[in-house]
């Protein structure tokens, strides 16, 4: 069971009406390194992790992904909605308004639908765990590029904040492979 | 959204991120008692906020979340996505 919370994790002020970076945000959407891939890979995975401290983290990092998606789609929406068909052709997203108007959709930067091809779960956890630390890696690195992409200060926070948590996870991952990995081996090394 | 609202909101997502990072925290370190502590002093602070601010501009969440008062608000704007400047 889910409980949906009615407001952000954080909270997102856009300032000025730029299409073309919702566009690149989509990344984060719908693309491969996305919190949509996140959620699910997380979300998916915990059903065949061998310790309870990995499925506790996957429930709760896989939760607080599906908080990042919808800080990412609030940004997306808030970018679009007051734009006219005429100007998002102008700005390269007649594509985008062709399919889907101004609603936002899991698709990557370059309009590539969503695909669980994205993610894994090979029921093998030290598999599993490895690419929960390199997905949270490229996360990082999308945020990053996403930032030079646009001169909003308040984008700019919005995806500073999400960048942090990326690297939280990461070391979060780090540690419960590393229990996993000296229950596997029997000998607790400290 | 009003500026109280908006401020009783911002200190509720503060308070609520500490409770978001201990619990990942605590995910890996179950034996600690010091972080531990501090979740429960965050998780008391943060329920008292939260009732206060279900009481002024209705509900954060339903499912039997916390009791609701007449009429019922959960259907009332603005949605997270539809609110910027907080
Ligand atoms: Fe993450």
């Amino acid at each position: 069971m889910w409980i949906y919370e009615k407001k952000l994790e954080y909270p997102v002020r856009v300032h000025k009406t730029d299409p073309r970076m919702a566009k690149f945000l989509t990344a984060q959407y719908g693309g491969p390194d996305s919190e949509l891939s996140a959620a699910v890979r997380y979300l998916t995975q915990r059903y065949t992790m061998p310790t309870n401290k990995a499925k506790a983290l996957l429930t709760d990092i896989g939760t607080e992904e599906l908080a990042h998606w919808e800080i990412i789609a609030t940004m997306i929406y808030q970018l679009l909605k007051d734009m006219t068909a005429e100007q998002m052709r102008r700005e390269g997203l007649g594509d985008h308004f062709a399919e889907h108007d101004r609603a936002v959709y899991p698709a990557d930067a370059a309009g590539v639908p969503w695909t669980a091809a994205y993610i894994q779960a090979t029921g093998d956890p030290v598999t599993d765990l490895h690419e929960d630390m390199a997905a949270e890696q490229k996360a990082r690195t999308t945020y990053e590029h996403l930032i030079r992409l646009t001169d909003d200060p308040g984008i700019k926070d919005t995806l500073r904040f999400l960048r942090e948590r990326e690297v939280v996870h990461f070391q979060r991952f780090g540690e419960a492979l590393d229990d996993i990995q000296e229950e596997m081996t029997g000998k607790k090394i400290f | 959204m009003d500026p109280k609202q908006a401020q009783l909101l911002r200190e509720i997502q503060q308070l609520e991120f500490v409770a978001v990072e201990l619990t990942l925290f605590l995910d890996t370190h179950p034996g600690e008692q010091e972080p531990l502590n501090d979740y429960n002093l965050v998780t008391n602070h943060l329920n008292q906020l939260k009732a206060h601010y279900e009481k002024m501009y209705g509900p954060l969440a339903v499912y039997g979340f916390s009791p609701m008062e007449y009429p019922w608000r959960w259907t009332d704007g603005p949605w997270p996505w539809e609110t910027t400047h907080y």
